[in-house]
């Protein structure tokens, strides 16, 4: 083959082989519309001032209004002093009707189309604590009378594995022992995913699909603001509402009462009576997670 | 600065573009393989701009299986990379003569299994463009805490090193120089270390997890480890073979036959290993044991890994047989089937045989099921073409350099 032939041969490649490139990477064409310079570039919410931040609720208010057409109200509601949020759920009067599966669904800006939730019910057998023999997808009349009900949500751990494994520091725990995620730092790599002992945690496998009408307008950046595709995310026991004062939206939705919600340093709250008082236990308590999460059963 | 010095600057574009115009020539064999692996790296690039926009829900994981193939084939990588040590081990530590004269092959498949890896790693992001957090200094680096942080240390160094003792040995001959020992050898033996390292590391990923209890397990540092010096070896058997029938490059035997006896221990280690993990699996009993149940039986049901594990058992068995009889009888072609086997044995039994099963049952114990879906599986055979490219390249400057093909002019001096 003549020295010419060869480099018209390689020529023809070359242009070939760009070609096929450029039509490979072609779906990229619709990426950066949805992702602007300051998204890109914002920092960790630990490095952000107040200027900062105020100018990011203003910028996710703004897209909200675009892309929805809704006016929210972000806020970033910081942790309150002296306050250590605990939780405690009765077994006992548990009826499994999954109220507060829905109320969380409603309340977070939840994904409608996997209808995601923070929270978790299981149907167990009486006369069993193990996991194994429960259930989460029941589709019958509750409460079966051989039945217990158990739901299962973030138990904001005090040795949180989720935190230990995030590389990037994108989730930490409160000083309220609220454990949250910066949505808008989080890479995506699901480590904590991994690491979590109770199924807690969510991952935006696609942008969340929410009809404008069904938006909770009240919204936290470190809750329940509308999150990007590609991060984690999971329960932040409605920091915007219970920093506020308010309970949170699985409880007020619960018509048993079998939710107790309240503030751990309070020695006079109902979750210290309850504490105190009732036959408690955690979840996978020989992981030394230590929840503070609590499953009580009446007298 | 000395000549010696400046002429070594001066000469480095010299040694880029000759390298290139190498890259780039080749005969028709040449031609048609790296067409063909071009083609199906494109092919993984655009299944991968339709995740990139649309996000991981395009994948066939869920918050139940929240890492699949991508993990699994990370994994199985690193060992890869990892694996590469067994030539240098031989080469600078027991100073075989043969294994020196070619142990650069398994230098180059560190850096195409390293590329591979952090492919891998990339592509499972759920935010690529926010990988600059990860940055230290100037992201937020969670190191020492995170082992993730510390597989990106060993990985990204493991890279620098084997980079640089190929790079300084491929230019040192270039040049027309013997290369300064002073200049190679600490990161020759560094990588030793380092090699260990890497997959010891990432094998902590998983097994510090103790909501996992199919990961968190003290033996699966060892098994990676073992398991690497199975695929290393093999994957070098087999490329040595190649070489030595496609170009002039001197391979001698003896660099086959010291990696082959090193398969015949690692191979049936590596198959000792997982029958030790299945014992106390099994003989124990309890709720741990239902992700071992799940993987080798099926659980309630399920059996979607089922005859996937078996196969890689099978032909783990059949590789440590063949190995074990094959040498003594000189059969070549059983020693290329035996790594072949193993080489995909290993695949399945420490990449969706290892990740998968570590979130079924989920933490909850619901068993949701995965199987890798086409658009993972095109990502992922994008990623190894896009390795076996990088692997060809880097051999095809080492074999021009070392037949001297590739040297420098003096015009330019």
């Amino acid at each position: 083959m003549d020295a010419t032939r060869r480099a018209a041969l390689k020529g023809a490649g070359a242009l070939l082989g760009a070609t096929a490139f450029a039509r490979a990477i072609a779906p990229l064409q619709a990426w950066p519309e949805n992702l602007s310079l300051d998204e890109l570039l914002q920092q960790h919410y630990k490095e952000l001032s107040k200027v900062d931040m105020a100018e990011i609720l203003a910028r996710i208010e703004l897209k909200t209004l675009q892309e929805y057409g809704v006016r929210v109200n972000v806020e970033d509601p910081r942790p309150i002093p002296d306050v250590n949020f605990g939780y405690a759920l009765n077994l006992s009067i548990c009826v499994g009707c999954r109220r507060c599966a829905k109320a969380c669904h409603e309340e977070n800006n939840h994904d409608r189309a996997t209808n995601n939730s923070y929270i978790r019910v299981l149907e167990m057998d009486k006369g069993s604590l193990d996991l194994e023999r429960g259930t989460v997808n029941y589709d019958h009349e509750v409460p079966q009378s051989d039945k217990f009900y158990m739901p299962v949500q973030c138990h904001q751990c005090d040795k949180p594995p989720c935190v230990k494994v995030c590389p990037v520091e994108a989730t930490w725990k409160e000083p309220d022992g609220i454990v949250v995620v910066d949505y808008n730092w989080c890479i995506g790599c699901r480590y904590c995913e991994a690491a979590c002992p109770y199924h807690a945690r969510r991952f935006n496998w696609l942008a969340p699909e929410i009809p404008p009408e069904d938006i909770n307008p009240d919204q936290g950046y470190l809750s329940n603001q509308i999150r990007p595709a590609g991060v984690m995310e999971k329960c932040h026991f409605c920091l915007h509402r219970t920093r506020k004062g308010l309970l949170p939206a699985c409880l007020e939705a619960c018509p048993t009462g079998a939710r107790v919600f309240g503030n751990l340093a309070d020695p006079n709250s109902e979750i210290r009576w309850v504490l105190e008082n009732k036959r408690v236990f955690v979840l996978k308590e020989d992981l030394g997670t230590q929840p503070r999460f609590f499953y009580f059963f009446d007298e | 600065m000395t000549d010696d010095t400046r002429t070594a600057i001066q000469s480095y574009p010299q040694f880029l573009w000759q390298a290139l115009k190498v890259a780039f020539d080749g005969n028709i064999w040449y031609y048609a393989w790296m067409t063909v692996l071009t083609a199906l790296w494109l092919v993984g690039v655009n299944a991968f701009s339709h995740q990139l926009v649309h996000g991981q829900g395009l994948t066939a994981m869920s918050d139940h299986v929240s890492w699949g193939m991508y993990i699994g084939n990370f994994t199985y990588a690193v060992g890869l990379a990892a694996g590469a040590v067994m030539m240098v081990i031989p080469a600078y530590l027991y100073k075989d003569k043969e294994m020196h004269d070619v142990v650069l092959v398994g230098e180059i498949l560190a850096i195409a299994a390293v590329v591979v890896a952090l492919c891998f790693v990339n592509v499972d992001v759920g935010r690529l463009d926010r990988l600059w957090h990860i940055i230290p200094g100037i992201g937020r680096f969670n190191w020492p805490v995170s082992m993730l942080t510390w597989d990106v240390i060993v990985l990204s160094g493991y890279l620098a090193i084997n980079l640089h003792v190929v790079g300084y040995l491929l230019y040192m001959r270039f040049l027309g120089r013997t290369p300064d020992k002073r200049w190679y050898l600490p990161f020759v033996f560094l990588s030793i270390i380092w090699a260990v390292s890497i997959h010891t590391v990432t094998a902590f990923l998983y097994s510090g997890l103790g909501g996992r209890p199919f990961w968190n397990t003290a033996i699966l540092a060892p098994r990676f480890i073992t398991s690497a010096f199975v695929t290393g070896p093999a994957f070098i058997v087999l490329a040595l073979q190649v070489i030595r029938r496609v170009t002039d490059f001197h391979v001698g035997d003896g660099a086959i036959k010291t990696l082959v006896s090193i398969l015949r221990v690692t191979v049936p280690l590596n198959l000792f290993l997982v029958g030790c993990e299945v014992f106390t699996e099994f003989y124990t009993g309890g709720t741990h044991v239902s992700a071992a149940t799940y993987l080798y039986f099926g659980l309630h049901g399920k059996t979607a890994l089922v005859p996937w594990i078996w196969t890689a058992i099978a032909m783990n068995i059949t590789a440590a047989i063949l190995f074990l009889w094959a040498p003594g009888k000189q059969k070549l072609w059983a020693i290329d089937l035996a790594c072949v086997l193993t080489l995909i044995g290993i695949w399945v039994e420490k990449g969706i045989g290892l990740i998968v099963p570590g979130f079924v049952p989920s933490t909850l114990h619901e068993v949701v099921e995965y199987l890798p879906n086409l658009l993972e599986w095109k990502v992922s055979v994008g990623i190894w073409a896009l390795g076996l490219i990088l692997f060809t390249i880097g051999l095809k400057i080492a074999v021009a350099v070392f037949t001297g093909r590739m040297h420098v002019r003096a015009e330019t001096t």
